[in-house]
């Protein structure tokens, strides 16, 4: 009898694990690949495989390399690839789209320690990178639905009146996502729908996209006393798809409910503060990022005090 | 509100929501026949191990005293056989230390011992004495000498007694069984409770997946008799201590304080039968009723075992098994003890034994830690065990100490919902006693430092 178990309990665990997790996240991003598929055609399925194909293999690659166990069966590295595609525009020659994978993976999260111990968030981090790296095929954007390639502004650039702008799409249209900007974070409709999955699985909480979008919105209608200029600015560039899909990644972002408030408010703040003054006309990115940095001392400063701890 | 010196802005504590499988609260427990053998272990409580009075030879009856209390926090051992003393020795528990053990070889005949008498209680002392005898001790798993809880120095201290027969554990139904089957025993220990100790308010919580016990008890109630029946949500771990008291009287135990200081007592309702059964008929603890279940028991049964029996006889009293056994526990599978072999016995706070098949029996493998927050929002006391986690292994004992480690009960709630398999219990054991050593290493230090310095003063005089 001595090949009897003997374990620590618990004994029984519920049935959730990371990769089913992962693969929760990648579900709620399907609707968004379908809009981008109708938005800007089969070239937007074509990005989102390339980069997932150099996630992964990236992955593996650099698990064999330092000679660590592959992890690639946990999903994770799909999941960037997937969000790091969302993040990008059409346009884009697929070999930077290759190159903005094998950053996010080997260089953002591998060299960090891998799954859950990189503080920036490896798909924002790779599309900053390329952003900067390339700047003139990272703001090429498509009209959507025009046959020939065609440069357009996107909305958060009209909306900032910068040169080569034109006229404002209609409400409708930024819900479905018939406007000019990265492939997965155009559709709102869609994105709200896989986040609404993410919060019914209990993957993400309300907290962060609620502080985010709300303070996007007051702060801009602050600013301009204008509600349909507040509804442009929360339904422009990547706010809903980095609010519910990348400030609620979980290693890089706080564990506590009051921190990922704390966080959505930063990142709102950061945003509307880069859209109105900075350089750019998008500011998501870069507010998720300085987030990011601030992350383990909002965790540290909101921790929940131990019930009947005495203070020492 | 304020509450025990603290705010508290949660009505309910945290906790999981685990799978019931009470597949044998409807079973009325079924009394084994006796077993060949015995072996009953000195050490069944918290405390000093009780001594042997018994010698290899010796006959003995039912009820019969074998080993006296071993000092104040201890517990005397009775036998639940007739039958001769066979072994004197030390033998191994499950949690890995060597404590010494009584073996009976039993006659069978079940001889009941002459001295069995009910005590004479008529004040709180001989009450009190009686509880000391009746070798009780906390039944619902802890195994405190439940003499010792109900020393109280200051009686008016008690603002409520609490009855826990919440039985969070899934799978265990004894304590189910016991307040259905024995009612008329806790009752009584409820009215010895209000006679003896004076007290005022007592609180029977229980889950609410057990609604034959919640209306057999409220039925019990009368208005001004003081005894209350409270209905708590079917949330793991409902039945710990710290959890039972908020929940009932919305305190919060301090840290390094005992729950009478918040004015609680908690008392298991096995307990509390035991010991009425004591005062009313003269038997000592003896015997147990377990539940045996798990997916590898061909008929999961509730038994009364005498203590002391092999939980191999259980299990072949119970069918044997439909497969093997890869996985057996003492109590219930959040915080159960897993034992190495089935020569183990029936302990005084066994409340059920459990054997797993293979599959259920896997350990998951560990992955890395996603920091998804799941453990630090499922923890009924509010600690953060991923937090622990990175703290012990960087061995940062002055962390684990802001931490609180020390005020982890080993629920499992974070273990249980961790998605990555992180073996979080056994951190924060392991955490606990590096904070333990470390506090200990600190207060030799200044104890060290003063005497240097009384003795420099000393030299300058």
């Amino acid at each position: 009898m001595s090949n009897m178990t003997v374990s620590i309990s618990p004994h029984i665990k519920d049935n959730t694990s990371t990769t089913k997790i992962m693969r929760d996240v990648l579900i709620a991003l399907v609707p968004a690949l379908i809009a981008s598929f109708l938005v800007f055609g089969a070239r937007a399925l074509l990005i989102t495989a390339v980069c997932v194909a150099f996630a992964v293999a990236g992955e593996w690659g650099f698990e064999k390399i330092v000679k660590k166990p592959s992890t690639i069966g946990d999903l994770s590295a799909v999941v960037t690839g997937v969000l790091l595609a969302y993040n990008l525009p059409v346009g884009i020659p697929l070999w930077q789209a290759a190159f903005g994978s094998l950053v996010a993976i080997v260089v953002v999260k591998g060299l960090f320690g891998g799954l859950g111990q990189n503080f920036a968030n490896p798909a924002i981090t790779a599309r900053i990178i390329l952003l900067i790296a390339f700047s003139s095929t990272m703001t090429t954007w498509v009209i959507p639905g025009a046959t020939d390639a065609v440069s357009s502004a996107t909305p958060l650039a009209i909306l900032k009146g910068m040169e080569g702008g034109g006229t404002l799409p209609t409400i409708t249209n930024m819900l479905l996502g018939v406007r000019g900007g990265c492939l997965g974070e155009t559709s709102a409709i869609a994105l709200l729908l896989g986040g609404a999955y993410l919060l019914i699985r209990r993957v993400i909480s309300w907290h962060t996209p609620v502080a985010f979008i709300g303070t996007v919105f007051l702060f801009t209608f602050l600013l301009k006393g204008d509600v349909n200029y507040s509804v442009y600015e929360m339904l422009s560039g990547g706010l809903i798809i980095g609010a519910f899909f990348m400030a609620t990644d979980y290693s890089t972002t706080p564990s506590t409910d009051w921190g990922r408030v704390i966080f959505g408010l930063g990142c709102g703040l950061i945003t509307v503060l880069i859209r109105v003054w900075g350089n750019y006309p998008e500011g998501v990115s870069f507010s998720i990022l300085l987030m990011n940095i601030l992350t383990p001392y909002i965790s540290k400063a909101t921790r929940k005090k131990p019930l009947g701890g005495v203070k020492i | 509100m304020k509450l025990g010196g603290e705010t508290v802005y949660r009505k309910t504590l945290h906790g999981v929501r685990v799978p019931h499988r009470k597949n044998t609260a409807g079973d009325k427990p079924e009394k084994m026949p006796i077993p060949a053998f015995v072996t009953i272990p000195m050490s069944m409580h918290i405390g000093a191990a009780a001594k042997p009075i018994v010698n290899v030879g010796d006959e003995v009856k039912v009820g019969q005293l074998i080993a006296e209390a071993g000092g104040f926090v201890s517990s005397p051992v009775y036998s639940g056989v007739s039958g001769k003393v066979k072994k004197l020795d030390d033998m191994l528990m499950s949690g890995g230390q060597f404590v010494p053990a009584i073996t009976i070889e039993t006659d069978g005949l079940q001889t009941m011992s002459e001295s069995i008498e009910p005590p004479k209680v008529e004040s709180l002392q001989e009450f009190l004495d009686a509880v000391r005898a009746s070798g009780v001790v906390g039944l619902g798993g802890a195994g405190f000498p439940t003499a010792v809880k109900l020393t109280v120095k200051d009686l008016s201290a008690i603002e409520a007694v609490i009855i826990n027969g919440a039985e969070c554990e899934p799978y265990i139904t004894s304590d189910t069984r016991t307040m259905l089957d024995d009612k008329q025993l806790v009752w009584e220990g409820i009215e010895l409770l209000k006679k003896y100790m004076q007290v005022k308010r007592i609180i029977i919580g229980i889950e609410d997946n057990k609604p034959e016990c919640i209306s057999t008890y409220k039925k019990l109630c009368v208005s001004g008799g003081g005894v209350e029946v409270k209905a708590l949500p079917a949330m793991y771990p409902q039945g710990g201590e710290k959890v039972l008291i908020f929940h009932t009287i919305g305190r919060i135990v301090p840290e390094g304080k005992l729950p009478l200081d918040v004015g609680a007592i908690v008392i298991n309702c096995t307990t509390l039968a035991a010991v009425a059964k004591y005062i009313k008929t003269g038997i000592p603890l003896v015997e147990k009723c377990i539940t045996v279940d798990g997916s590898a028991v061909k008929n999961p049964k509730n038994v009364i075992a005498p203590i002391g029996t092999p939980i191999k006889d259980v299990f072949d009293f119970c069918g044997g098994f439909k497969s093997e056994p890869k996985k057996v526990l003492y109590g219930g599978p959040m915080m159960g003890l897993a034992v190495p072999n089935l020569d183990a016995p029936i302990l005084k706070n066994t409340n059920a034994i459990l054997a797993f098949n293979e599959k259920d029996a896997v350990i998951p493998a560990e992955t890395a830690c996603i920091k998804c927050g799941r453990c630090v929002s499922h923890c009924p006391l509010n600690l953060a065990p991923t937090d622990i986690e990175t703290a012990f292994k960087l061995k940062k004992p002055e962390d684990l100490d802001v931490l609180k480690v020390n005020l982890c009960m080993e629920c499992g709630c974070c273990a249980y919902v961790c998605p990555a398999n992180r073996p979080l219990v056994q951190i924060n054991k392991l955490a606990k006693a590096m904070l333990r050593d470390y506090q200990n290493a600190q207060k030799a230090a200044t104890e060290m430092l003063k005497k240097k310095e009384e003795a420099k003063k000393e030299e300058k005089k």
